[in-house]
């Protein structure tokens, strides 16, 4: 099925050729259902996005579901506060697989310009694994549905057989991801480490 | 979770919020209901604290006001404006009259702005989801591309600067704003065809979360709630700062201080806003936009401190600002008018019905970055 001259030649007869991967890709990726879940100023830049104007619907992810359990897509708009991080880990257990995250602006990305405030999560990316980093502050709608479309690369490239399986194919990654619980100071615990930056962890540990 | 009272009946106990698709962000509600009456409602605030007040502290006076956009992040230019005035009142500097026309320019652009947006989510919040929305937005995304010519950035300005603003009105764009101000009445027009009158509409605001006026004063309600209820009180006026004693506009109040009075309030603000918009076009005067006496580096104003408000799109925005002579702010205390006007939530829903609760706080028009803070 590599064979791309033979596959052109016989769509050029009206025959098309497919794996089954491809077909499964292709459907995923042109109709990922956005959880709607605004968290602070980027949530206006979405909505701006999902408008007339910018209008996602050109890219299949226009019905943003007000419900976790019906959404595919995570997008995690505006600063994650220390006190909103346990429910955003919460609602992102309750989204049924294949799931993504897609962070938008600074704050989401890194805790942005409040990075040293003392409520700020610095980076969801510590609790919950994210696919796509859109950076701004806020990013512009073009910017997002950028984002969007590399999602969508890297859902077309996703295998469903053999090795390096994605996390929704993978029998051994973790079902759901622990919800940090509010200590006297910080959450607890401050960070997952088999999430956050696991390369990092695994070389040091060795 | 069920709670039996005293009559025998039965409440019911639902937790709305924070991820709800009409708390216009991340907000809760803890509502106690019989059948489908609210009986008891607790506001949870607090999952945006994203400590403004602290890093403020942390920061230059000017390092401050990129954070101000981040407030109401619907209309980030009268927050600028809004700390601008106090840091002026603080010092006791002076603003040259073309940038005062400026700011009057960008100011009102921002209530339209808001109150188009307000349109579409209050709409949203009765249901008609997407629709009206569609519409207010691309009016939006009309304003946002002036701002962006003017400042370079669709939301987050970071246009004024003490003692004027930052940059001068590019060539052309004075003429750019006026021609499309001069088609704005004409889709307010179409929206209120389209809404004004139209039954559901009324039957779901009309009666619904009242407010009197003496309870609206009492709990230091401001903006368009306060005026709904009745209360002449526009900041504009009281205080007449920047060149607004110079405007004439009018300053439209309800009745009833019902959703409809808040609601058709902000449609008749919009009218009054072009009005000001046209007087300041022919009115502006060339001049300097800054003035030069203050520095930019090493700022720092007398020992002292101030309070400066303006009337923000959503009510009075306030800055306490304490200096101790030095280089940051030793105290800067925002009064967002978002978290006042939410204090009296309860008192409007206790009795209306559940699918209410999110008509009366779309209607008072909250921003959760301005709330928490």
């Amino acid at each position: 099925m590599t064979d791309d001259a033979l596959r052109s030649e016989l769509q050029k007869r009206g025959i098309f050729v497919t794996s089954f991967e491809d077909l499964y890709n292709w459907g995923r990726k042109n109709s990922l259902w956005p959880l709607q879940f605004g968290l602070a100023c980027c949530a206006i830049e979405m909505i701006a996005a999902a408008a007339a104007r910018f209008d996602m619907a050109r890219f299949g992810a226009e019905v943003f579901r007000p419900s976790p359990r019906q959404a595919d897509l995570m997008i995690i708009a505006g600063t994650v506060t220390k006190k909103m991080a346990p429910l955003v880990v919460r609602l992102y257990n309750q989204m049924p697989e294949p799931k993504y995250v897609l962070a938008m602006g600074a704050c989401a990305i890194s805790g942005g310009p409040f990075k040293e405030g003392y409520n700020v999560l610095k980076g969801i990316d510590r609790y919950i694994p994210v696919d796509v980093y859109v950076p701004g502050c806020p990013p512009r709608p073009e910017a997002l549905l950028e984002g969007l479309i590399t999602l969508q690369k890297k859902i077309e490239k996703q295998r469903l057989f053999g090795k390096q399986l994605p996390r929704h194919a993978d029998p051994q990654a973790p079902a759901e991801y622990p919800v940090p619980a509010y200590g006297p100071h910080d959450l607890i615990p401050p960070l997952n480490p088999d999430v956050f930056c696991p390369k990092r962890n695994a070389s040091s540990a060795e | 979770m069920t709670e039996a009272d005293g009559a025998g009946a039965q409440t019911l106990d639902v937790s709305l919020g924070p991820q709800h698709p009409s708390t216009h962000g991340v907000f809760r509600m803890n509502v106690r209901m019989d059948g489908e009456t609210v009986v008891k409602l607790q506001p949870v605030f607090g999952y945006l604290h994203r400590n403004h007040e602290k890093l403020a502290e942390g920061k230059s006076w000017l390092g401050s006001m990129p954070f101000t956009d981040r407030l109401d992040y619907i209309c980030p230019i009268t927050n600028n404006w809004g700390y601008a005035l106090a840091v002026e009142k603080l010092a006791g500097i002076e603003v040259p009259d073309r940038a005062e026309y400026i700011r009057v320019i960008v100011g009102e652009m921002t209530r339209i702005q808001n109150h188009t947006a307000f349109l579409g989510f209050i709409l949203g919040d009765m249901g008609a989801w997407g629709s009206a929305l569609m519409y207010a937005f691309r009016e939006r995304e009309k304003i946002l591309d002036l701002f962006e010519g003017l400042t370079g950035a669709r939301m987050m300005a970071n246009y004024m600067r003490f003692g004027g603003v930052r940059c001068d009105l590019p060539a052309g764009w004075l003429e750019k704003a006026r021609a499309y101000i001069e088609t704005y009445p004409a889709f307010l027009d179409e929206m209120e065809k389209f809404l004004t009158g139209n039954e559901i509409l009324l039957s779901r605001l009309q009666g619904v979360g009242v407010m009197s006026a003496e309870r609206a004063i009492n709990g230091g309600l401001s903006g368009p709630v306060l005026r709904a209820s009745g209360v002449d009180y526009d900041i504009r006026k009281v205080d007449g700062y920047g060149v607004y004693p110079r405007l004439k506009f009018r300053v439209p109040r309800g009745t009833v201080g019902d959703c409809f009075d808040r609601f058709m309030l902000r449609i008749l603000e919009i009218r009054e806003s072009i009005q000001i918009l046209q007087q300041a076009f022919a009115q502006i005067p060339q001049g300097p936009i800054l003035n030069p006496a203050v520095k930019t580096r090493g700022f720092k104003p007398p020992v002292g401190e101030a309070y400066g408000r303006i009337e923000g799109p959503k009510g009075e925005l306030g800055f306490h600002l304490v200096s101790d002579g030095g280089e940051k702010p030793y105290r800067y205390h925002i009064r967002p008018p978002s978290l006042i006007n939410l204090t009296l939530l309860e008192e409007m829903c206790v009795g209306t019905k559940i699918a209410d609760v999110m008509v009366i706080l779309g209607s008072i028009d909250i921003v959760l970055g301005e709330v928490d803070r």
